[in-house]
């Protein structure tokens, strides 16, 4: 039975039941990729209100990956130091003589480092235990360059708000921007699936093996 | 049914000489302690325990004066074929959620705990009994400090999933890491060993890439007295024992009468 089959009394019935549906279908829509996911992701803000593009003035290095490298630098065995601990920051900041009037520089002079603490950054590309990645097979042997991944992330003067999954504890950075699963940058979601796809578009198939980012 | 398959780059494998081994079990606690193998209340419950390295202990049969015994530490073999010529081990083969694999790079049989669904065919294709299931979370007893000693390099097993030897594979990690940062892709035989290697008081734990022909390993499986376990299933496993008593080598694979190659004597041999 088609719709012009109808007769005139039940089609109003008909469009309104279509009408409804196509209301509730948006409805859902709005809860499942927009309430939903604000329900779900914690907010936190940094503890300290970090400025990337003062710092990236003022290290040393020719290239951007370089002045990256200052802070976030590699050991001598080849791992990555991630966010750099207080003694990095003390090669330059000295409580004695700031080196700018910035609230946030007296906040770290005077909070963390005259207390000998570190500070509890929340760390917004932090992998689940059983994923292990290189940073240095990326920036030293394939140099990738850091922007490449992180985005504008270094040059920027604020830093994001840290969304955190309710559920699993695990940033919204790994787990995806996007509820619906579209992904616009390398930034936005860093999971399997993506590290394969870039594996593959480079003509890496072998490094799609298991145990090369499984542990 | 048949994988595409490409032969490995590497081909790690680890030769045990039987001849040297004392049974002491330092390799048994090193691999536990370097792999966070959890523990039991009990650890006697033999059905339950886990144990990556096991070790066996067999004796010829004879009485005193002519006993002989001799202990066969038993890792996952890392076997290349499931025996009908197929190239993947009979693990990898049944594995209904692809969380055991022969890794392209090294050839070692990877085992992901996060994908295992724990349906345990894996345990029962296996014909080492190298693989053990969780049959609980983790346990680390608490107020001891073992939580504190775990490594970050490993991942700590959740109930419900089967684990085994990987060979070190976080060691072949740490080992490339450190190659990378000097610029170099290739790395030093000494460079990458497994725990139970290095712990050996007794050095009878070689370990290497058997595709390189200058890697101690290599020259060693050439020896008379290299054997592999259950050699009939061919399986071919990468791990290899040395042996010079006959028995020994008989009560490894069941041979028949004409199939072992009897090995010379010592004294004949230099």
């Amino acid at each position: 039975m088609t719709l012009l089959s109808i007769p005139k009394e039940k089609a109003k019935d008909w469009i309104e039941g279509i009408c409804f549906f196509i209301l509730g279908f948006i409805g859902a829509l709005i809860v499942g990729w927009f309430l939903f996911p604000m329900a779900l992701y914690s907010e936190h803000t940094q503890p300290i209100d970090f400025n990337h593009a003062i710092h990236l003035e003022n290290v040393e290095g020719d290239t951007l990956t370089e002045k990256c490298l200052y802070c976030h630098e590699f050991y001598e065995d080849g791992t990555f130091a991630g966010i750099p601990r207080i003694e990095k920051c003390e090669d330059c900041h000295d409580p004695e003589s700031p080196m700018g009037d910035s609230l946030e520089e007296k906040k770290f002079l005077t909070k963390y480092q005259a207390q000998e603490k570190e500070i509890p950054w929340y760390h917004y590309y932090r992998q689940p235990p059983c994923v292990y990645f290189p940073h240095i097979s990326h920036v030293k042997m394939a140099k990738i360059a850091c922007k490449t991944c992180h985005g504008d992330h270094g040059t920027s003067e604020l830093l994001p708000v840290y969304q955190e999954n309710r559920i699993s504890g695990y940033s919204r950075n790994i787990w995806g921007k996007h509820i619906s699963g579209y992904k616009e940058h390398t930034w936005d979601r860093m999971k399997m699936d993506d590290c394969a796809e870039c594996h593959t578009k480079k003509g890496h198939e072998e490094f799609n093996s298991c145990f090369t980012c499984h542990k | 049914m048949k994988h595409e398959h490409n032969k490995p780059l590497h081909r790690y494998g680890m030769v045990i000489d039987l001849d040297k081994c004392t049974g002491c079990g330092t390799c048994v606690v090193a691999c536990a302690s370097e792999n966070n193998v959890s523990v039991r209340p009990d650890e006697s419950d033999k059905k339950r325990f886990i144990s990556w390295m096991q070790l066996y202990m067999i004796t010829n049969g004879k009485e005193y004066p002519y006993t002989e015994v001799c202990y066969i530490p038993r890792p996952c073999m890392h076997c290349e074929e499931d025996g009908h010529g197929n190239p993947h081990p009979p693990c990898v083969s049944v594995c209904v959620a692809t969380a055991t694999r022969v890794d392209i790079n090294t050839g070692i049989v990877s085992q992901i705990p996060t994908r295992c669904i724990g349906c345990r065919y894996c345990q029962a294709a296996c014909p080492y009994h190298a693989r053990y299931f969780n049959w609980w979370d983790a346990y680390f007893p608490k107020g001891k400090g073992l939580e504190r000693y775990l490594s970050p390099e490993v991942s700590v097993r959740m109930r419900g999933v089967v684990e085994k030897c990987t060979f070190c594979h976080h060691r072949y990690m740490r080992a490339k890491r450190k190659a990378e940062a000097e610029g170099r892709r290739e790395l030093k035989e000494e460079e990458y060993i497994t725990a139970c290697t290095e712990a050996c008081p007794a050095g009878a734990i070689t370990f290497g890439d058997l595709n390189n022909p200058k890697h101690k390993v290599s020259q060693l499986i050439k020896s008379d007295r290299a054997f592999r376990l259950l050699e009939r299933l061919n399986t071919k496993p990468k791990v290899y024992y040395l042996s010079s008593k006959e028995w020994v080598r008989r009560m490894a694979d069941n041979y028949l009468p004409e199939e072992l190659k009897p090995v010379k004597p010592l004294a004949l041999r230099r």
